[in-house]
């Protein structure tokens, strides 16, 4: 049932009750929040109904379209400024060179999901959790609801599949655009040519780095929708609650993007 | 024995009991109006009938069957003999509004989408919204929201019908047809309605049964013509309000009749 009642647990009155209170609404939020993401995981089974297929397609267009402008120029520049940075450094001993191996591990490994999470998490999964609050307060959901519509299925799984899949390409866009950049400063301003640049850039980068690059991103993916869908469906006190879960879903978004993306590189490079 | 039944009904919203211990009885074929001031509880009422909320005590039953402990596809068996208007009309905005009178032919029926959209069209035009099938609800005004909020809620023939405010916002011819579309579902179909609204002249055309809700409980129970006569304070204070006195509104309403 997502149409949620009210909290059972009263406001308590000293400081370390409060801090309780706190504690067992986070582990029960984040355990709806997973009861919800296996749920519509199951549904996705029926992604390939009519009905669910246009939304999905939708989410897509969304998810790509929205954020492809922010993604291009932050791209370029997180190219640019890695390849500026270590150039100099790289500088003192020679080795300017470098910077194609410096920028492209970099990004594949670490910077391109993680920069394409946080403005997917702060475009996308922002709006996503301001739609489906806004929902909630108009009582669309309850609506669906009394239809014995799946709200989960008709909401949650296009979003999950959509940001899933898109999660990896966009990542993708964002390293090749950045690995751009550091090109264009190291021909512009540390006078390594672009022919070098590639061919350093290929030398060291491994199929790894790849894989575990777009493991992260697919995280980071399910992750946003995730939390933004949960947070959006928890919504209550009208507008306000709206602006309250808009916010939460940008910040716990950018704490997993951030401890997701740590524990991976963890497992993968020790 | 009686079609909805609240039993001992206990709700605690946001610190306060907002139903402490509710009972109600209402008979298949009824038009029950549901009346009280704001933040009574109306909407809350409506919630447990259809299995939105859950008592903290007591139990719902809706026929045999009880709506509060039901789960899972038992509650979705349950759900399917409602429709429901809700007070804001709950439109989804981003489909049209054929789209959404249609949905619930679409996503719980087999019928062919031609079929579902050619019924959904049915109820439209009843509602006299023919022209604006594929308008967004952000486009009509909020008395035409509802008015397709009402056209989603009859499209799968339910046996019962809850309106949270069917008339609020809406003008009072507009306001009227839709009283004598809820008095011609009871006729001809033998309908259950329970209606919550403000409007008293609509509750005292429509109702077979005007029941108050005043702190959590059921305060009085009438039919239209004993509840004109009604000594209770909060009734004689609601009738006032809307300048019904003992004598007019009812008599006027004989003559018209
Ligand atoms: N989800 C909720 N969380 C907390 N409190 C709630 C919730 N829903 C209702 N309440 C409280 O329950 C009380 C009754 O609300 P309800 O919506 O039933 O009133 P109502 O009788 O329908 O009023 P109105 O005529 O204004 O629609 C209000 O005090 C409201 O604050
Ligand atoms: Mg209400």
């Amino acid at each position: 049932m997502i149409t949620r009642e009210p909290d059972q647990f009263e406001p308590a009155i000293n400081p370390l009750g409060e801090l309780g209170r706190k504690v067992l609404l986070t582990a029960r939020g984040a355990g709806r929040a997973l009861i919800m993401l296996g749920h519509a995981t199951l549904a996705i089974r029926h992604v390939f109904h009519r009905r669910n297929r246009r939304a999905t397609m939708e989410q897509f267009f969304i998810t790509g379209i929205k954020s492809l402008g922010v993604i291009t120029i932050v791209a370029l520049f997180t190219g640019m400024i890695l390849a500026l940075q270590t150039g100099l450094e790289l500088r003192r001993f020679g080795r300017e060179v470098n910077i194609g191996t410096a920028v492209t591990v970099s990004l594949v490994r670490e910077m391109g999901p993680f920069m394409t999470g946080l403005i997917i998490a702060a475009s996308v999964g922002s709006a996503m959790a301001a739609q489906l609050g806004t929902m909630v307060v108009s009582e669309e959901i309850a609506a669906l609801e009394v239809m014995s519509i799946d709200p989960v299925r008709m909401l949650v799984m296009p979003r999950l599949v959509a940001l899933t899949i898109m999660m990896p390409i966009l990542t993708v866009y964002t390293n090749i655009l950045g690995v751009v950049g550091g090109a264009i400063v190291g021909e512009t301003q540390l006078g390594v040519s672009m022919r070098a640049y590639f061919d350093n850039a290929r030398l060291y980068v491994t199929n790894r780095d790849l894989y575990v690059g777009l493991l992260k991103a697919i995280v980071f993916g399910i992750s946003i929708c995730t939390v933004a869908c949960h947070q959006g469906f928890s919504t209550s006190q009208g507008a306000v609650g709206v602006g309250q879960a808009t916010r939460r879903t940008v910040i716990i978004s950018f704490l997993a993007v951030l401890v997701f993306g740590y524990m991976i590189s963890r497992i993968f490079y020790k | 024995m009686s079609l909805i039944r609240f039993e001992r009904v206990r709700k605690r919203l946001g610190g306060r009991d907002v139903l402490a211990g509710l009972d109600l009885a209402i008979e298949k074929g009824e038009t029950f109006v549901l009346l009280g001031s704001s933040g009574s509880g109306k909407s809350v009422t409506l919630r447990h009938m259809i299995g939105l909320f859950r008592p903290d005590e007591g139990r719902v039953w809706i026929g045999d069957d009880c709506i509060s402990e039901a789960r899972g596809r038992e509650l979705e068996r349950i759900r399917r003999r409602f429709g429901m208007l809700f007070q804001n009309a709950a439109l989804l905005q981003w489909m049209t509004v054929i789209e959404n009178v249609a949905l619930p032919l679409l996503e719980k029926t087999k019928l062919p989408e031609s079929e579902a959209y050619e019924q959904a069209l049915r109820r439209l035009e009843l509602l006299g919204l023919a022209d604006a099938v594929e308008k967004l609800p952000a486009d009509l005004s909020g008395g035409m929201q509802k008015r397709v909020g009402l056209a989603r809620a009859i499209v799968m023939d339910p046996e019962i019908i809850l309106y949270d405010e069917p008339t609020s916002g809406l003008d009072p011819v507009t306001s009227r047809a839709i009283d004598r579309l809820i008095e011609d579902l009871r006729r001809r179909l033998g309908i259950t309605s329970v209606v919550v609204t403000h409007d008293l002249h609509s509750a005292l055309a429509i109702a077979t049964r005007i029941g108050v809700i005043h702190q959590g409980r059921i305060v009085e129970v009438a039919a239209p013509r004993d509840f004109v006569r009604s000594e209770n304070e909060l009734v004689r204070s609601f009738l006032e309000a809307q300048y019904i006195t003992r004598r007019g509104a009812w008599e006027n309403r004989e003559g018209t009749s």
